[in-house]
């Protein structure tokens, strides 16, 4: 028997990806906004029958009439139009049974195609919670085709699908065409539905408070700021003890081995440069707690109607708000989430502009050099200063953003209108285990990037670092006879205005790849030069404060990271912008860090 | 009157979705969302910082729209009457 195709498809945020998830048993992102979904996803279940079923997951679209990159994806695969995709033998359209208002109007649109379709019909018990009822026969005689209620969220609440998949018979529906698809929708929902009461009521009350133009942006400010507080205070008992581990391990090896090319690897190459990188991870989960959290609730997409007017101020879109957003994890996803934005314009801003969202990689170096210059003191009683600190760093990141965003604006010649027409969808819990698994998932790529790119990294930089070895006789440690010394002496020499000595110098360009290494390679570096104490004592010792704050501003640009550039090339299809970025970014950096040093020597 | 006229919070009926420009593609996603003849719709919220965009609610469903984007939208009062 031949593989069955399926694809799930419906209006933006119905709960498609949580019902492939339920079927297939993937893991994809799921989160309460519209657009999370933009790309086809695809996965396998094996049906009640034995017939294997391939499943296809589809960005969410409001209609075929396509008016985004990722609405374009639905759109051709239901089409068949999409290259390398077959026509698929079912559609499966997915539906929010608390928003048949509105979803139903797709349906109708994917009926009129005349190919075989059933309907999902998910969030079947949260329509039950609000006070809507569904009578499902109604609803498949007066639509003409199959209806199954789903609860994609639920273990089993994708049974009935799987079950009516699996039935033989998938006939398509009659496609007479309909002339008015609203006055349509209208007459179903009058035979199928009925609401007892405001089914909206608790959404309304929440927003009148997050809303509110005053209460609402100081609960917006009061969040982000709690965030990086968090981010600092919570997690500094965990990364004692993951560098308190890490010191004991390369102790205990040191003492184990004989002192050699092996010990000065696994002491100074790998248990400095990994350990240096991992101690991060508390900090990296915390932040991703809240983000999670935010994705989950639907929250996000409130904040991004609140800061509209700023945005388009600045020549962006309330619609960039979450693209930016998950910018500050790491710009590639949020590059990619850029798909959702329908304006072209708009969307290449605020790809240009991803990259000075600060993004997870940069926090280790952040907290490297506050913790090592910026006391440890409360300010006001409550407030950390070292949290205030790496939360203004953030603010820089921002303000800069908007600024360049402002520049592009007036570059720009074509002033035509932009559209934001944003759906804001309903509340939601956070459930624990969706959390839960995207701080794993999270965890799993941070440990995969120190396994792989990193580890790799790091061993490579300490063999630049310790060959070729010194001439006999030679004053000084070993590292500055080195190939990498050698490099970070040339590198200085375009740096010392920014107050970068050489070792600094190295380390920057390992970062090219993985920004943290840019840490683990300096924690290297300084073991190779016979440094015993750990890299923060290092740092506070043998830097001034103007070097620190003139690194902490490069960083705040950091023009470097491969793996962006690539994301760029390939979502823009344009090389342009990618050297516009690289440069402007390298640009501001240099200016930034150059300013800042000066200025700072100047004080101090 | 245009649904960007309309007070907050005062029920009313949208009587039609009118293009901006030729072939308005943002009109016709009005459209598509739901802004046809007949439906309730009311304006829930203003944003901050000169209450632009609008938190309109038409059905249970809640859109951010611009001003420009909502004066495509004609509306009468709820009962129907002074379009």
């Amino acid at each position: 028997m031949s593989t069955l195709q399926i694809a799930l498809v419906g209006n933006p945020n119905s709960g498609k990806t949580a019902l492939f998830n339920r079927l297939t048993g993937a893991h994809q992102k799921v989160a309460n906004y519209a657009g999370v979904t933009i790309e086809r996803k695809e996965g396998h279940y094996t049906a009640p029958s034995g017939r294997r079923v391939r499943v296809l997951d589809l960005p969410g679209t409001y209609s075929l009439d396509a008016a985004s990159p990722d609405e374009a994806i639905t759109r051709d695969v239901c089409l068949g139009r999409h290259p390398g995709e077959p026509v698929p033998d079912l559609i499966v359209c997915v539906v929010d049974a608390t928003n048949l208002r509105l979803h139903l109007r797709f349906v109708l649109e994917l009926k009129a195609l005349g190919r075989p379709l059933i309907l999902a019909l998910n969030m079947i018990d949260a329509a039950e919670r609000r006070g809507i009822a569904v009578d499902v026969e109604a609803l498949s005689r007066e639509l003409g085709i199959a209806v199954v209620p789903t609860v994609a969220v639920r273990r089993h609440g994708a049974q009935a699908l799987i079950d009516r998949v699996d039935a033989q018979a998938l006939p398509a529906p009659q496609a007479h065409p309909v002339a008015d698809l609203h006055a349509e929708v209208r007459r179903i929902l009058a035979a199928a539905v009925s609401s007892a009461r405001d089914s909206a009521a608790t959404d309304q009350a929440i927003d009148r408070i997050v809303l509110h133009p005053v209460i609402g942006l100081v609960i917006l400010a009061a969040l982000m700021f709690v965030i990086f507080q968090a981010v600092f205070a919570w997690a500094t008992p965990l990364m004692d003890g993951i560098e308190a581990g890490f010191g004991a391990l390369g102790e205990a090896l040191g003492a184990l081995l004989p002192d050699g090319v092996l010990r000065s690897l696994l002491v100074d190459g790998i248990v400095a440069g990994v350990g240096g990188v991992l101690v991060f991870l508390p900090q990296i989960l915390i932040l991703f707690v809240f983000i999670l959290v935010l994705e989950e609730s639907g929250y996000l997409p409130r904040a991004a109607f609140l800061l509209d007017r700023l945005m388009l101020r600045v020549g962006l879109t309330g619609r960039s708000f979450i693209p930016l957003l998950s910018s500050f994890a790491c710009a590639i996803p949020g590059i990619m989430a850029t798909r959702s934005i329908a304006d072209p314009r708009d969307r290449l801003t605020t790809i240009l502009i991803a990259p000075l969202m600060t993004c997870s990689a940069r926090l280790p170096v952040y907290t490297l050099l506050i913790a090592a210059f910026i006391p440890q003191r409360a300010v006001a009683g409550v407030f950390n200063l070292q949290g205030i600190v790496l939360f203004a760093l953030y603010v820089a990141g921002i303000v800069s953003a908007m600024a360049v965003a402002w520049v592009i604006k007036r570059l720009r010649r074509d002033r035509s209108e932009h559209a934001l027409m944003m759906e804001l969808p309903s509340y939601r819990w956070p459930h624990a285990r969706d959390i839960a698994i995207g701080l794993w998932e999270r965890a799993m790529i941070f440990l995969k990037r120190v396994g792989g790119i990193i580890l790799a990294l790091t061993v490579l930089l300490w063999f630049l670092s310790s060959f070729p070895a010194p001439p006999d006789g030679a004053a000084g440690p070993a590292i500055q006879y080195s190939l990498a010394g050698r490099i970070g002496r040339l590198l200085e020499v375009v740096f010392a205005p920014l107050g970068f000595n050489w070792q600094i110098c190295i380390a920057l360009v390992p970062g090219l790849a993985a920004r943290e290494v840019a840490v683990a390679s300096l924690a290297t570096v300084y073991a190779l030069s016979g440094n015993e104490d750990g890299l923060s004592a290092i740092v506070a010792t043998q830097w001034s404060l103007a070097t620190a704050l003139s690194l902490l501003a490069w960083y705040v640009f950091a023009p470097m990271c491969l793996s962006t550039l690539a994301t760029v090339r390939r979502e823009t299809n344009s090389w342009r912008q990618v050297w516009i970025m690289a440069g402007y970014l390298f640009a501001l950096a240099y200016l930034a860090s150059l300013l800042t040093y000066q200025i700072a020597r100047w004080l101090t | 009157m245009r649904l960007s006229e309309l007070q907050k919070n005062v029920p009313a009926t949208v009587a039609g979705v009118v293009d901006a420009v030729a072939d308005d593609a943002i009109a016709r996603r009005l459209r598509e969302l739901g802004f046809v003849a007949g439906e309730p719709v009311r304006i829930v919220a203003l944003a901050p910082f000169g209450g632009d965009p609008l938190l309109v609610q038409i059905g249970s469903t809640r859109f951010a729209l611009r001003r420009s984007e909502a004066a495509r939208v004609t509306v009468a009062d709820a009962d129907g009457a002074g379009a």
